[in-house]
């Protein structure tokens, strides 16, 4: 039963108006020799059939696991109201809002959004979302590009390798260039950076905090890279910035991120939403929808799609970029969590983040065997050196119950001893130490 | 409405944040620290509950209100499986990545399988991957595929076709990965011209993108041809699933003879549009395209558990994890709880409605192909036009009768176009309202045409200055 009402008799009805006998007559037009050759699929099932089918694959997803891993995404809380107004479906079973009048809901949603987004990252112009993390980091490479006229792009590999995966796909298919500067341990190699910015770098790309964790201030970097013409891409975590110099202040050109941490659950990969917010002079090569303010003729206020000239259902090939569904619904929730915190709350939450990760590193570094590898700050995650390979730790550890981080090595060659361990305000100072202790047993 | 930001009063907090059990930290350092927190509304909880609360309501949505918007499968969202998506929730993706993390996360693993699985059969492929995030991605994620494919073959293809009647997203999505576009143009008989066709193709071409059935709801007779004609110079075929609501159990784009699908869960598999998202892209491929595939993959062992695994020669990461999880888990409860039968059922009420639609709107309304339609169909504003109203003047007073507007002005070779998808979850009750409202828009265009030009008059704003939205281009509440 596909949720489809009408009855026998109705159905006769509508035949009888088509003109057919039948509603296999009405694909008549498709050639026998290209029917379905096989659909082979199980009988359907009843609501309470398919739950105890989902409640089953739900319980085996380690739900349980006490998680000290990021990767670049974040164990929060999530306020009850970010479920609930996002949960309305006037919300989440409405389509992109083409028709205005009656999209306003969304539309000035997005707009908010679009407003709040600029505030954390201290940048002048949003987009209404892009689909995650990586495809907005690859978007910005190429906006990067758009603007430039530069074919050659530096990537500083301390920003998430998963990330960067995905710009190197993106970069590839276009022939673009990009030299990837290995790090200096878990901080960026600064000096490396700048050498490597020529007069035909579009753009040279950062993460702050990085992935192992360290806190930088690229400033300079920002100046290194404009004296060249390039721009600076600066990939961030939403959270951090209730505390972190923003990358507005740093003088990006361009930040992008995943907006996970900003009221979405893990959901075991998605969905989240991309975050990508730049300066006026850029807006016309931001790719995505954008919501702008307006006026109906008796200048009542409201909002639009609005420089859709950008957007591939009007350029088709010569669009800013493919996308057309983006992540509406959960840049709405990032909205609704970045309001309910509100502008004290984000920040205590920012702090509360720093404590217990800075508590957290004081306990492990007195741990015979274990040291910790960031030279400078860390925010929420910082990275260890153990006496033993990574990986083994993890592995004996998760069958504790524990996921005590990420193992470098399957990421960053020859760092088979480092682990990188993320400490959310959702850990307590007990969780902290037994995993301290498991630590210390395990080494 | 006010803005969140008009209601903020300095102080005011929603929220409680969980109370610390760890010393305070010496403080960051002043020049790693933002100078001024981010100036954030400040509302309570109740304040945020009844803005957003009157934002709501200022939406039309499928569960408010019939949406035949063209191209877009509107279906209604079943309740069960927004249950059934919210079950995951804090099992992070990472654990997957572990050394020993697969085994924690059996479910899940078997779950992406588990679609891979429904939907290979579903369409006649070989295999899929559940990464891409949007229709639009998967379509770039396919063709990456096709690029990679020619690569390994020794072959730097130039081209890929579209016909004119395509979604932008088609030469968009070729043209980001890497390609130059050639379009053919639509043939009277409602699609893609074979002539035309025949002449572009060469050794230089890539691949061709089809929507079948097309833009205009018409099924292609001469789809298998396009096939053949493609594959003889080389090139491989893709199939835009934007449209497969009309041929589950019917066609299967395998059998048919593409190479390469997208399928748009937040289409055809029931879930939810958000208003502009998350949808979810998987693509499926046939066996010759497989080592193309995004990395990673989940694969089922020989005992019967799943595991994760690179895909050395494929196209790499596409997404940061396994793509919009808790939209491919709807997308699975919709597929298992339909099971076959239900699926098929889908399609033939999907066609039956726009029949239903087709044949009592004709009369009042220009039908630029008057044959059997698929799942949606295309009529012109044309004969409106005479007396001055254009599509987007219906579309407006449809509005204010309480119905979403069909999709106009799309596809682009119809002019003044309204394309109408019933979807087969609505009753011949809605849709005969829904028609006699049409059919009273064709009687006051040709007897107070004027009406329309001021519609809608019931929303809480009327037309909005676009021009004024673009030239003055206020996208962000200043500070």
């Amino acid at each position: 039963m596909g949720y489809c009402p009408n009855t026998p008799d109705e159905i006769r009805e509508m035949l009888a108006v088509i003109g057919v006998g039948s509603v296999e007559e009405l694909f008549s037009a498709i050639p026998d020799k290209l029917r379905a050759k096989s659909f082979d699929l199980p009988a359907g099932l009843s609501e309470f059939e398919l739950m105890r089918i989902m409640k089953e694959k739900a319980a085996a997803s380690g739900q349980e696991i006490t998680n000290f891993i990021g990767g670049g995404l974040y164990d929060h809380i999530v306020p009850a109201v970010v479920d609930h107004l996002s949960g309305r479906a006037e919300f989440y079973t409405a389509y992109t809002p083409y028709q205005p009048e009656c999209a306003q809901g969304t539309l000035q949603a997005l707009y908010e959004y679009q407003s709040s987004i600029c505030r954390l990252t201290g940048m002048e112009v949003s987009n209404a979302s892009l689909y995650d993390g990586g495809t907005a980091l690859a978007e910005a490479a190429l906006m990067a590009l758009r603007i430039t006229g530069r074919n050659s792009i530096v990537v500083d590999a301390s920003v998430n390798p998963f990330h960067r995966e995905v710009v190197q796909g993106y970069l590839h298919s276009l022939s673009a260039h990009s030299e990837v500067i290995a790090p200096d341990g878990c901080e960026p190699a600064m000096d490396r950076l700048m050498a490597a910015i020529t007069d035909e770098t579009a753009a040279v790309i950062v993460q702050n905090p990085n992935f192992f964790g360290s806190v930088t201030d690229f400033t300079e970097l920002a100046k290194k890279a404009h004296q060249h013409g390039a721009l600076l891409v600066v990939g961030s975590y939403p959270v951090a910035l209730g505390l972190i110099k923003t990358p507005g202040e740093m003088g990006a050109d361009i930040v992008v991120g995943d907006g996970q941490s900003l009221g979405n659950p893990l959901s075991f990969g998605g969905p989240y939403f991309g975050f990508i917010t730049t300066t006026k002079q850029y807006i016309r090569n931001i790719p995505g929808r954008i919501i702008g303010e307006t006026v109906d003729k008796l200048g009542r206020r409201g909002y639009v799609l609005t420089l859709q000239a950008r957007e591939q259902h009007i350029k088709r090939h010569k669009a800013t970029s493919n996308i057309c569904s983006n992540q509406s619904l959960c840049a709405l929730r990032g909205l609704i969590f970045m309001s309910a915190l509100g502008k004290e709350g984000l920040s205590e939450l920012a702090a509360l983040n720093y404590d217990k990760s800075e508590y957290a590193k004081s306990v492990f570094s007195g741990i015979k065997g274990v040291t910790v590898a960031n030279r400078g700050a860390t925010f929420n995650e910082f990275t260890l050196t153990l006496a033993r390979p990574a990986a083994e730790v993890v592995e004996k550890l998760l069958t504790q119950g524990i996921a005590a981080g990420l193992p470098l090595a399957p990421y960053y060659e020859g760092r088979d001893k480092e682990l990188v361990v993320t400490v959310t305000e959702k850990r307590t100072k007990a969780e902290i130490e037994r995993l301290a202790g498991l630590l210390e047993g395990a080494l | 409405m006010k803005l969140i930001y008009e209601l903020s009063v300095s102080g005011r907090s929603g929220v409680r944040i969980p109370v610390s059990d760890v010393p305070k930290a010496a403080p960051l350092p002043q020049s790693l620290r933002r100078a001024e927190p981010a100036a954030l509304p400040e509302v309570a909880e109740l304040d945020l509950v009844r803005h957003f609360t009157g934002l709501s309501r200022r939406n039309y949505s499928v569960d408010t209100n019939f949406y035949p918007l063209g191209s877009c499968t509107m279906k209604y969202n079943a309740k069960v499986m927004e249950n059934a998506g919210s079950l995951f929730a804090d099992s992070h993706p990472v654990l997957a990545l572990l050394p020993g993390g697969p085994e924690k996360v059996q479910g899940p693993l078997s779950l992406i399988h588990g679609l891979e699985q429904q939907l290979a059969e579903i369409t006649g492929m070989d295999e899929v991957t559940t990464q891409p995030l949007a229709g639009a991605h998967g379509e770039m994620t396919g063709i990456m595929v096709i690029a990679a494919y020619h690569k390994a073959r020794g072959q730097n293809r130039r081209y890929v076709i579209v016909p004119d009647s395509s979604h932008g997203t088609n030469p968009a999505s070729a043209a980001m990965a890497g390609y130059e576009i050639v379009t053919i143009p639509t043939a009277p008989y409602g699609d893609m011209d074979l002539d035309a066709f025949r002449a572009a193709m060469n050794d230089q071409v890539a691949a061709v993108m089809m929507t079948c059935p097309n833009t205009l709801g018409i099924f292609n007779p001469h789809i298998a041809e396009i096939c053949e004609i493609a594959h003889q110079a080389g090139a491989l075929v893709y199939y835009d699933g934007a449209n497969l609501n009309a041929i589950l159990g019917k066609v299967r784009p395998g059998d048919v003879g593409f190479d390469v699908i997208h399928v748009n869960l937040h289409k055809t598999f029931g879930t939810p549009h958000g208003g502009g998202g998350p949808g979810s892209g998987p693509v499926g491929v046939k066996s010759h395209l497989i080592p193309y595939l995004p990395t990673p993959r989940v694969v089922k062992g020989a005992d019967g558990t799943f595991g994760v695994e690179a895909h050395p020669e494929g196209i790499g990461r596409v997404s940061d994890f396994f793509g919009n999880f808790a939209i491919m888990a709807r997308a699975f409860a919709y597929i298992t709880m339909l099971g076959r039968e239900g699926l098929i059922e889908v399609s033939e009420q999907a066609v039956l409605n726009a029949n239903y639609m087709m044949a009592r709107l004709k009369e009042e309304y220009e039908l630029p192909f008057d044959i059997t339609c698929m799942h949606e169909c295309v009529f012109s504003a044309s004969r409106q036009l005479k007396d001055g109203v254009h599509a987007i003047d219906i579309a407006k007073y449809l509005i204010d009768r309480g119905f979403h507007p069909p999709t106009v002005y799309f596809p682009l070779n119809v002019k003044e176009a309204i394309m109408i998808e019933p979807t087969e979850t609505e009753s011949k009750q809605t849709m005969d309202s829904f028609i006699a409202v049409m059919l009273e828009a064709a009687e006051v265009a040709r007897t107070r045409p004027e009406e329309l030009h001021d519609a809608p008059v019931t929303t809480p704003v009327g037309r909005l200055d676009e021009t004024r939205a673009a030239r003055a281009l206020q996208v962000c509440c200043e500070l």
